[in-house]
């Protein structure tokens, strides 16, 4: 049952949005298991989301190939982040207060031929610039 | 003029579907391989040449008959997807757009070595690589090539695809093997080795997806042809991942023994006009950093060795002179130090100390004596850890500062890059 654990997770966090505390319990007893043994697994895992996200979980990444490619033009360490950050004036770990983004920092997502990468919940978005970062924010935030 | 092979379908329309695999002969190194014995089938592989190619660099053949050989003993064969070594972005495009490839050497491997079930282990990200394996697997098996009696052979073999969940700790095979158990990616010690004891305590065979799409070239065309690629310790054809400061980053197949500094010029488009090369990283962020009078250098696991360095995943990753040294280190630390999965306290502890040192470098915040204690805290990892990371984590930092020490003490003294 426990090699079933992630799987869970996935499913859970896709139901409740998140992995709140009922999610944890759901999990826990579809398996078997404790919730501290479901929710110690699950906090290892940067992909399960322990604290609700935003309709629109912004993840950018921060490798160093992302770097390489994207800060130079600009003279900046972290262009993308901090594009966002003014233009939603939310933090990395952060969400806007109507729910609507929230932004996270992620490791290397190989992209990194096709670098700045982030993504969009679920979707890759690569070649990122200043001008590409506010014409998805427009389109997201209609 | 090198032709491809690993990289031979993936510009090919809907290369991803089974339809267009056939077409293009697939399927047919498996029927081969179903007419030869399991001890055939490794033999050739071990002739081959063959070595893993998720960084560690273990002969394949060998691994392969490291499994034990009595029938009755169940085995699994497990299927490293899990790329996270920052810069490498090979194995990605293989799954996106040739998954069937890799598939065929599963089911090759799985026959050679006995096994019944093989796992797939993928990163959790890789949304569209997860879609595209499902779907191939499911074609698979509609098509025979997995399932019961594979071909008429009796050999019988299952698949599954399990996701990641953003750890690249379970790229390590044994932390994979804990993810794939359900727990969290903490590493087993070794001995003993999943070929032994892995999945669930069965025999486990563990090889990189590139690894695995090897194998039906070395059935299809010999083992002999395969190993006429290379170097003598490194052979057969590699997809290097380059990116950073080039004109054209991309994945590159060619043969192992080619010169980075071809790759980079000739392949990659150069450094961009009007700069110049400072640094290159050859095999992946765990790699030490080479100065431009060492790129002259073959691509092989031998000749990177002897360099200093390693040829690891080959994702090459190039810095020119607008690149601050410190500040690079800093986010190679800081990759680190976010993945370390904290059972070891050298590297749970460690490897943030070399993070805040070099943040706070970085930021003008720096110590006198910051630079050797880097070092020092670099030496009190490396070779003391659970697994390799410990040692992956001690190159950034022991390689810049070696290379570009200067750099490293003007921002203790000026506060700030010397780039810039």
């Amino acid at each position: 049952m426990r090699a079933r654990l992630l799987a869970a997770l996935y499913i859970a966090q896709e139901q409740y949005s998140w992995l709140s505390p009922e999610a944890i319990q759901r999990v826990a007893d579809q398996l078997h298991l404790t919730p501290g043994q479901v929710h110690s697994t699950a906090s290892f895992y940067t992909m399960f989301k322990l604290k609700p996200k935003g309709k629109y979980h912004i993840q950018v990444c921060e490798g160093l190939s992302c770097y390489l490619t994207g800060g130079d033009s600009t003279r900046s360490r972290e262009p993308i982040i901090e594009a966002i950050t003014r233009r939603l004036k939310i933090k990395p770990g952060e969400t806007t207060p109507d729910g609507r983004f929230s932004l996270e920092i992620v490791q290397c997502v190989a992209a990194c031929a096709t670098a700045p990468a982030l993504r969009v919940n679920d979707e890759l978005y690569e070649h990122m610039t200043f001008a590409s970062i506010d014409a998805l924010l427009n389109k997201l935030e209609r | 003029m090198f032709e491809p092979v690993l990289t031979r379908n993936i510009h090919r329309p809907d290369s991803e579907k089974i339809a267009t695999y056939l077409s293009n002969g697939g399927y047919q190194a498996l029927r081969q391989a179903l007419k030869k014995t399991p001890g055939e089938l490794i033999d050739m592989v071990k002739r081959s040449g063959l070595r893993g190619r998720g960084g560690a660099g273990f002969p394949a053949g060998t691994k392969w008959d490291f499994l034990p050989k009595d029938p009755q003993v169940k085995k699994i064969v497990a299927v490293n997807t899990d790329e996270g070594e920052p810069g490498t972005f090979k194995d990605r495009e293989i799954v996106e757009r040739d998954p069937h490839q890799i598939i065929e050497g599963v089911i090759i491997a799985a026959y050679a070595v006995g096994a019944s079930r093989a796992y797939v282990y993928i990163r959790g990200e890789f949304f569209l690589g997860v879609k595209r394996w499902i779907k191939a697997i499911a074609d698979a098996y509609e098509h025979g090539y997995l399932g019961q009696n594979i071909l008429g052979s009796g050999f019988d073999l299952d698949m599954s695809v399990h996701r990641g969940a953003g750890a690249y700790i379970c790229g390590e095979e044994t932390a994979m093997l804990e993810s794939l158990e359900g727990k969290p990616g903490n590493p087993r010690r070794k001995p003993p080795y999943p070929a032994q004891t892995g999945l669930f305590d069965l025999p486990t065979l563990v090889h990189n997806i590139e690894t695995l799409a090897c194998i039906p070239h070395i059935i299809s065309r010999g083992p002999e042809w395969f190993a006429s690629m290379g170097t003598a310790e490194s052979k057969g054809p590699k997809i290097f991942s380059v990116s950073g400061h080039v004109n054209r980053p991309g994945n590159y197949e060619l043969p192992l023994g080619t010169s980075l500094h071809q790759i980079i010029y000739e392949h990659a488009g150069g450094v961009r006009a009007g700069h110049q090369l400072k640094a290159v990283i050859p095999g992946g962020a765990s790699t030490p950093m080479l100065t431009p009078d060492r790129v002259d250098i073959p691509m092989a696991f031998e000749t990177l060795k002897g360099a200093g360095s390693e040829l690891g995943t080959g994702a090459i990753i190039v810095m020119d002179e607008t690149t601050c040294m410190v500040e690079a280190t800093r986010r190679l630390s800081k990759f680190f130090a976010h993945e370390s999965c904290g059972r070891c306290t050298p590297c749970r502890i460690g490897s943030y100390r070399i993070y805040e040192l070099l943040d706070r470098l970085e930021h003008g915040r720096g110590r006198r004596g910051d630079v050797d204690l880097i070092l020092e805290t670099a030496q009190g990892i490396d070779g003391l850890t659970f697994c390799p990371m410990g040692s992956a984590l001690s190159n950034p930092p022991r390689s810049a500062i070696k290379l570009f020490r200067e750099e490293f003490e003007y921002h203790l003294t000026q506060k700030r890059c010397l780039v810039g």
